[in-house]
């Protein structure tokens, strides 16, 4: 989940964004973790995550192969949390994403009680990270620190752009299609919650934040600035 | 990837999902078409956008008029209404831009999805970044500019002749023909993929110059170069990186935090430990 280290961002517009992942140790762990990896995932379903995903699988917004035209007026954007803790059949990276710090103290303090000997980290402004860890009792064990970008940064996408396609470190949101639907919530021709569906979908882990991406569209179409 | 021309009706939204701008609307033939040298297979375009069946020859019928007409067409942005998007056999060296580019095809030198890595991650597990320690990730190619084995190449030996030794447990160091030098295999140096992370630690009184090292390097790149720094904390929950880093001048707002709930399977859990103990 380094595709989460690198989302760019101020500290008001990460202040509520938390993912909390769990992921088993190859040789060490791994064995017997796929019931451990769907227990993570149905009691963070209990804590109202905004998102959740598998590394393998996807998040709760998935693409359809086969899709009716009336798609076109009617789109179900239902979550499927049961999809994403059902889909889980192998050892891999599983997340919950929170918009909020109580979500992830309560999903901490019973994780804590689980104690499914999985690591769990929670990527998150460093500060905020802490604070969780000190709510719970628990000392931080390790962090990696993001030091954000080096060499031909010019190449980069505006502040919005760049918000919106870092919040899939995997790189499945272009800066174009970020773009596009900034302009699309601009023209009035999409919401904003519209946009952040369609960036869901793209994000095959489940780590994107559609609050946080909701905020940044607004704020690019000028209401909130 | 490939697009085939017999389904493509040139509805144009698979151009703005491709994080490489690889794929293009051929003016002559009037089907979107795909730069294979740019593509990375990513598979953004094929898993990402949902697709329907609809019948081609219609749907450009319905598009023509529209056109003439000058209508606004608005469709969903993320459907390829003929599935016209389709995977294409790879093979080696072009093999290795699906390996590190779709995130949901694990690494086959690590078993981990995304870019392969468990850095300090698993660290509660396996202690390889110890309390003198700062674990680096230096990714290339992040966000969505991509990057060359070529220019990754460039930065390994580098890094290898100040003496770093790259972890083993690592996609980019599995591909190195020799990791003493920093030397990657020379037929993929001029594969493209969407990004990949050299990974490695070094002793906390090294990270000025790696980071002095890195910076200057990077300079030379023609991509983007994100780097990550990583430290075993105490028992209090601090470390002595984040001293070093901003004496540096480098800012750190986010960051991975292990909690430290993790351990190998055989070993028992502090609640088990307390209740022997008691017992």
């Amino acid at each position: 989940m380094t595709n989460t280290l690198h989302r760019y961002g101020n500290e008001k517009n990460l202040h509520d964004d938390f993912i909390v992942f769990a992921i088993p140790c190859r040789g060490h762990n791994d064995q017997d973790s796929v019931p451990k990896l769907k227990r993570f995932l149905l009691i963070a379903s209990k804590h109202n995550p905004v998102n959740l995903g598998d590394g393998s699988h996807g998040g709760i917004y998935r693409p359809s192969k086969a899709l009716n035209p009336t798609a076109h007026w009617s789109r179900d954007s239902t979550p499927d949390f049961e999809t994403v803790i059902e889909g889980v059949t192998n050892p891999t990276t599983v997340a919950a994403v929170f918009d909020n710090k109580e979500a992830v103290d309560m999903f901490v303090a019973e994780l804590q009680k689980e104690d499914l000997g999985l690591s769990i980290n929670i990527s998150a402004l460093v500060d905020r990270a802490e604070e969780c860890c000190q709510d719970a009792g628990i000392a931080r064990h390790s962090v990696e620190y993001s030091l954000g970008f080096m060499g031909r940064t010019e190449r980069l996408a505006d502040r919005h752009v760049l918000e919106l396609s870092t919040m899939c470190g995997h790189g499945m949101i272009s800066f174009t299609f970020a773009r596009k639907m900034i302009d699309w919530v601009k023209e009035g021709r999409r919401t904003p919650e519209q946009a952040c569906n369609y960036f869901s979908r793209f994000c095959s882990c489940g780590i994107f934040n559609p609050t946080r991406a909701k905020q940044i569209l607004e704020e690019a179409r000028g209401r909130n600035s | 990837m490939v697009i085939d021309p017999k389904k493509c009706v040139a509805c144009g939204n698979c151009v703005a999902v491709c994080p490489m701008g690889a794929i293009y609307i051929d003016p002559v033939k009037n089907r979107a078409t795909v730069n294979q040298d740019e593509c990375v297979e990513c598979y953004a375009c094929f898993r990402g956008m949902s697709t329907e069946h609809l019948n081609p020859g219609v749907v450009r019928t319905i598009r023509k008029l529209g056109k003439w007409f000058r209508w606004r067409f608005d469709p969903e942005p993320d459907v390829c209404p003929t599935a016209a998007i389709t995977e294409q056999e790879l093979v080696w060296p072009r093999i290795v831009r699906r390996a590190f580019s779709d995130p949901v095809v694990p690494h086959e030198s690590t078993g981990v999805h995304g870019r392969g890595t468990e850095e300090v991650k698993t660290n509660d597990v396996t202690n390889r970044v110890g309390p003198d320690d700062a674990g680096f990730t230096v990714e290339f190619g992040r966000p969505t500019i991509g990057v060359r084995f070529r220019q990754i190449q460039e930065m390994t030996r580098a890094l290898a002749a100040m003496g770093v030794e790259f972890e083993k447990r690592n996609p980019v160091t599995s591909l190195m023909a020799d990791t003493a030098t920093g030397k990657i295999r020379e037929d993929i140096l001029n594969e493209k993929i969407l990004s990949a992370i050299v990974e490695f630690k070094t002793s906390l009184p090294n990270v000025p110059a790696i980071l002095q090292k890195v910076k200057e390097v990077a300079a030379r790149l023609d991509t983007v170069v994100a780097v990550g720094a990583a430290a075993r904390c105490d028992a209090e929950g601090e470390n002595g990186l984040e001293e070093i880093l901003a004496r540096e001048g480098f800012s750190f707002i986010r960051g991975k935090t292990n909690l430290g709930l993790g351990r190998a399977s055989a070993e028992q859990s502090p609640q088990q430990v307390a209740h022997a103990s008691a017992g």
